[in-house]
């Protein structure tokens, strides 16, 4: 790890005005620190935001649940409100790396984590390239790579395997910067670089992540499906989150939301789409997986990933349509 | 004089039951040391610098700025320019710093320039007529890789006289290789080896053909085969990933002596090699180890990066250096098992019976190919036709990994016969039971064990005809295999010293890899004193004790346990003679029981222990057991047999193992309850290989993509289902002696899992490991070829 200035503000402001130049957010440390010891990043400043305490907690009222940034995973998952009211969420949360790994995470780190792909954290950038100006990850190794939203130049997957969840329940979040702070829905927040040196959000180097809400989810019904090679710890290879709002036994409304499969979070129309005005069977279910995966254009590696996440979306609705966490784990 | 034997099992009191390690409360706290944990003061941080390309030369090197930074105690050229690198993360230069932050950013100011070349990563099959022309030269590489890989003696000395060599053969060349034990014969072919030094820089072909070998008559053997199956099977390369990773610490108490402590798998080992790249006497060098982290094989060098730190120290005036790999380099680096793969034909005769064996294999060990696993694997197929090609990749160097090229083979060879077994409507369990005779010496082990573990596994109860024709997507099955390994002891010595006041200490310059080396000595000891195991004081893990054989092919625990033994029955031998006319007998008539010395037969006859020792007068008593020595107390030849459950989801294709069993013989066990441990986590390790572990190069670049240990997934404990271990103890595997135990348990797992996922989804996934791309692209050629 290279040397860098260590700094330690109690305000939001404090954090923003630091946050300067070549500077890097510390909250848990379990992204950041590991991307500065294989020198992929190595910011001057490093701005510690624990100290800024009005960013932890969780509160419920009747306008939904607010979750300060800094709130670690392991709290959020442990919390009876959010078992009680947004319990795909929490099963995405007890899924989500180990529980040390969650003991230190926080849940504004989990949103803003960097991706895995192997290149970038070699140090080859977001869009790594050979040395004839050709996609590194076409030409390489792309079996973990994205199959959907995969035009280029990025071709990671989004890293976070709780974010789908969020936004099935619709989650906004809250960000501080020079001039205030604003409010975006959380899947507008992610974008895809279209080059190198574009983030895979649209966080300015000054803003910093402060609030997540959550509205009442009353009335949904929601689930969360990884497949994972690993039952331990592992990331995901492909995942869905689905959110449905029924009239009797059809589906009024959906939303359909993958990880892993694309550089951003995917929210699939088309699976949304094949649900609304159905009941759901096995059969509705397996024509909203397929409608999910209809534009995948995979790689030359990754091809089993789009049965992957056929089967993720198929499966979350199932279990969505079931009630909570009923079956459905492999 | 004592007869060196194994007390009969009537009068064993330690040996033969159930212990817990003695030294399991220290590692479950934490108080337990590791090289790693190896902190003096004013310890200097090593780094390395390694080259980041898969192939190249090194054609400048920069260390001034490095050298004036304040902090940098001593810098090291490891590979100077010229050199040629043939993997990535190799060894460039190396680093002593004040603390790790100055020794990094030293790496950093150093300029290595490289000439890159072309790499070849692959290890997929090779195409047809790859590798027949003549191999060209030897290279020091390939001369280096062809001596530790084991390649066989005549073949090196033929290989040097007909293609002859790249390199200029020195003095100091001989003389390193005379001192890693190079026989004499190789090296007089190496002198007289015809000099090409054209050949040096030529671009070599990846493929090498090996002669084809043949037994009894293939033709006439696949004529007669009723039925045969064709099928393509085999292992990746997988890594070590030692939790502990591989280096030492180094330092000089004075001017011509070194003292490290090194994380190795032979501390009675190291001098030598240490000496012999120091240019000073092996007698000079001392290496300690309390614990090891780890080594499955890959740990018995101090490697070019414990040389390195001894230099560094050495520049240093002495000061401590310790450099341990960070979790990159291990992976990237510090040893791969080769993989191994093969075109397989088997044939039989309706009634099952194996005539005709017919393989085309291949597989990288790196960039000295690698050798052919022994195939076919326990059975002896009366007909065979074999052809192996190795491909030399810059893969990283291969090492031994736990039973080496013996789950490559395994898999090969029993996934190979399953199939058959499939296409002759048999239970695999009846096909391989029938095969029996020609199972080689073992066969009659297995015959007892595949009841036992057909038992346990519920066998009859489980397996159905491939294919679960359950409904839903997931399907489960069950698969078998079965191993064999040697074990023999290997050589050392025990020293054990009977003190006037009765304590006794016991020192071997042995190492416990975690397997229960310590607990098996105390047992023995105690067993043969008639004394409690915290009797002893025992000390292992230095060169300042009796040298003992590296912890590689299952030889410790004959070492150990024969040696401890022999010098047990020694001491007593003396002991009695100083104590008999105390209690009016003859030494003969003397025995150690129950922490007394007494008449046998005649207990009114007795002194304590401590009363007997006192007969000593001033002078302790001390004698070396050794290993070999008189009398039959250990053997070699095990046979195991191993049962796999599985359920495959065959909509994501992950395969989860819900139950394995091991049935294993290792002759007389000195430790039941650590017996069974390591067949506990042999079967850990193997659900590891057989699943999830792939060490994963980039074709591109020829970087190794997951050298973490979040994409080279090692099995967690929500993967490791219950797990049942049945230890064959009876009379007759007790009268063969000890036989090691580490490598044989680690064998089967591969295959048998492989086996399991075949019958529960009806379709062979070729190779391990099986993950969910492989299972899935088998399920999809299933599916179409139904089409």
């Amino acid at each position: 790890m290279r040397a860098f200035e260590y700094t330690s503000p109690t305000t939001r402001q404090q954090a923003v005005e630091l946050l300067s130049g070549e500077a890097a957010v510390l909250a848990g440390g379990t992204d950041l620190l590991n991307l500065m010891k294989d020198d992929v990043l190595t910011p001057k400043r490093v701005v510690n935001i624990k100290e800024i305490h009005e960013l932890n907690g969780v509160h419920y009222g009747p306008r939904g649940m607010q979750i300060g940034a800094l709130t670690s995973l392991g709290d959020l998952a442990d919390h009876p409100l959010v078992k009680q009211h947004y319990p795909a969420f929490a099963d995405a949360l007890v899924e989500a790396a180990s529980q040390q790994i969650r003991n230190m995470a926080t849940i504004g780190g989990n949103i803003c984590q960097r991706p895995r792909c192997w290149y970038f954290r070699s140090g080859f950038g977001l869009t790594p390239k050979t040395p004839e100006g050709k996609s590194l990850v076409e030409a390489g190794d792309n079996r973990y790579h994205a199959i959907l939203g995969n035009e280029g130049p990025a071709l990671f997957v989004t890293p976070s395997s709780i974010v789908p969840a969020m936004i099935a329940y619709e989650a906004r979040i809250r960000i501080a910067g020079p001039k205030g702070s604003r409010e975006v829905a959380l899947e507008k927040f992610f974008k895809t670089p279209q080059a190198e040196g574009e983030r895979e959000h649209d966080l300015q180097a000054n803003e910093i992540v402060t609030d997540i809400f959550l509205p009442p989810s009353a009335g949904g019904r929601y689930a969360h499906y990884e497949v994972r090679q690993k039952e331990a710890f592992d990331w995901p290879l492909a995942l869905a989150a689905v959110a449905l709002h029924m009239n009797g036994n059809t589906v009024r409304s959906a939303r359909v939301v993958m990880g892993y499969v694309a550089p951003v979070p995917w929210v699939s129309e088309e699976a949304a789409q094949a649900l609304v005005g159905k009941t759901v069977t096995d059969e509705t279910a397996k024509t909203a997986g397929d409608a999910a995966v209809s534009q995948a254009k995979p790689l030359s590696h990754n091809g089993y990933k789009v049965q992957l996440a056929r089967v993720a979306v198929k499966r979350a609705i199932l279990q969505a349509a079931k009630g909570k966490a009923e079956g459905g784990e492999a | 004089m004592a007869e060196y034997k194994w007390p009969a099992p009537a009068e064993r009191t330690l040996i033969g039951k159930r212990f817990s390690r003695v030294d399991g409360p220290a590692k479950a706290s934490g108080r337990a040391k590791y090289s790693y944990d190896y902190n003096p003061k004013g310890l200097l941080f090593g780094k390395v610098l390694r080259c980041p390309y898969a192939h190249a030369r090194v054609t400048s090197i920069d260390t001034s700025a490095a050298e004036k930074m304040p902090g940098v105690k001593a810098v090291q050229v490891v590979q100077k320019a010229g050199t040629e690198i043939l993997w990535q993360g190799d060894d460039v230069v190396a680093v002593a710093a004040v603390d790790e932050p100055t020794a990094e950013d030293a790496i950093r100011a150093i300029q290595v320039k490289y000439d890159v070349l072309p790499h070849n990563v692959s290890d997929a099959e090779p195409p047809p007529g790859a590798g027949e022309g003549p191999p060209g030269p030897m290279s020091e590489d390939d001369l280096d890789d062809a001596l530790s890989n084991q390649v066989p003696e005549a073949q090196v000395i033929s290989r040097l006289q007909k293609d002859g060599v790249t390199f200029q053969v020195t003095d100091d060349m001989v003389k390193e290789l005379k001192g890693y034990g190079v026989p004499d014969t190789v090296i007089n072919a190496l002198k007289a080896a015809p000099y090409h030094p054209e050949a040096a820089n030529q671009q070599r072909p990846p493929y090498q053909k090996m002669a084809a070998q043949t037994l009894g008559d293939p033709d006439k053997g696949f004529a007669s085969a009723e039925v045969t199956s064709e099928g393509v099977y085999g292992a990746s390369v997988i890594t070590h990933c030692c939790l502990e990773t591989h280096g030492s610490a180094a330092e000089w108490p004075s001017s011509d002596h070194l003292f490290v402590h090194c994380s190795t798998q032979g501390v009675s080992g190291l001098p030598g090699q240490y000496a012999q790249a120091l240019n000073i006497p092996a007698g000079n060098v001392r290496a300690h180890q309390d614990n090891i982290g780890g080594g499955f094989g890959s740990k018995f060098s101090p490697d070019r990066w414990g040389i390195a730190t001894a230099q560094l120290s050495k520049s240093a005036g002495g000061k401590p250096v310790k450099y341990m790999l960070e979790r990159d380099s291990e992976l990237m680096t510090a040893g791969a098992r080769p993989s191994a793969f093969a075109r397989v034909k088997v044939g039989a005769k309706r009634d099952g019976t194996v005539v005709a064996w017919q393989s085309n294999s291949w597989g990288t060990g790196g960039p000295a190919g690698a050798g052919s696993p022994p195939i076919p694997y326990v059975f002896e197929i009366p007909n065979q036709r074999k052809q192996h090609t190795a491909v030399r990749t810059n893969q990283g160097p291969a090492r031994a990994w736990r039973a080496p090229n013996h789950p490559q083979a395994a898999v090969i060879t029993m996934c190979a016969l399953d199939d058959l077994a499939y296409k002759l409507n048999m239970d695999p369990l009846e096909f391989f039971t029938k095969n029996l005779e020609i199972a080689g010496p073992r066969a009659p082990i297995y015959k007892e064990e595949f009841p036992i573990a057909a038992d346990l596994m519920g066998w009859k109860q489980k397996w159905h005809p491939r294919g679960d024709k359950a409904e839903g997507p997931v399907k489960r099955g069950v698969g078998l295999s079965m191993h064999t390994w040697g074990g023999r002891g290997h050589a050392g010595d025990c020293m054990m010293t009977i003190h006037p006041d009765g304590s006794v200490d016991i020192k071997l310059g042995t190492q416990d890899l975690g397997t229960g080396t310590r607990t098996a000595i105390l047992i023995v000891a105690g067993d043969s004193l008639g004394l409690p195991m915290n009797a002893f004081s025992l000390n292992i893990g230095d060169t300042m004790y009796p040298p003992d054989g590296g912890s590689g092919g299952s030889t410790t625990i004959g070492g150990v346990s024969s040696s401890t033994r022999r010098a047990s029955l020694m001491a007593l031998d003396q002991l009695f003679a100083k104590v008999a006319p105390a209690l009016g007998a003859q030494p003969g008539d003397l025995e150690a029981k129950d922490g007394t010395v007494r008449v046998k037969g005649d207990h009114s006859k007795s002194l304590s222990w401590k009363q007997a020792c006192a007969k000593l007068g001033a002078m302790p008593l001390s004698v070396t057991g050794k290993n070999p020595g008189p009398g039959n107390l250990i053997n070699s030849g095990v046979g195991g047999v191993q049962m796999a459950d599985v359920s495959v989801d065959t909509e994501t294709g992950i395969v989860k193992v819900n139950k394995m069993v091991a049935v294993q013989d290792c002759g007389l066990i000195i430790n039941v309850k650590l017996a069974e441990s390591q067949c506990y986590g042999a079967l850990i390790m193997g659900i590891s290989y057989a699943l999830y572990e792939e060490k994963i190069l980039d074709p591109v670049t020829g970087r190794m993509l997951n050298p973490n240990m979040e994409f080279y997934r090692l099995a967690g404990l929500r993967d490791i289902p219950e797990l049942v271990v049945h230890m064959m103890t009876d009379p007759m595997n007790d009268n063969r002696g000890v036989i090691g135990l580490g490598e044989p348990p680690v064998v089967s797992p591969g295959a048998a899992i492989s086996n399991a996922v075949a019958n529960a989804i009806g379709v062979r996934v070729p190779f391990i490991p099986l993950t969910p791309d492989r299972v899935l692209a088998a399920l999809e050629q299933q599916q179409k070829a139904g089409a």
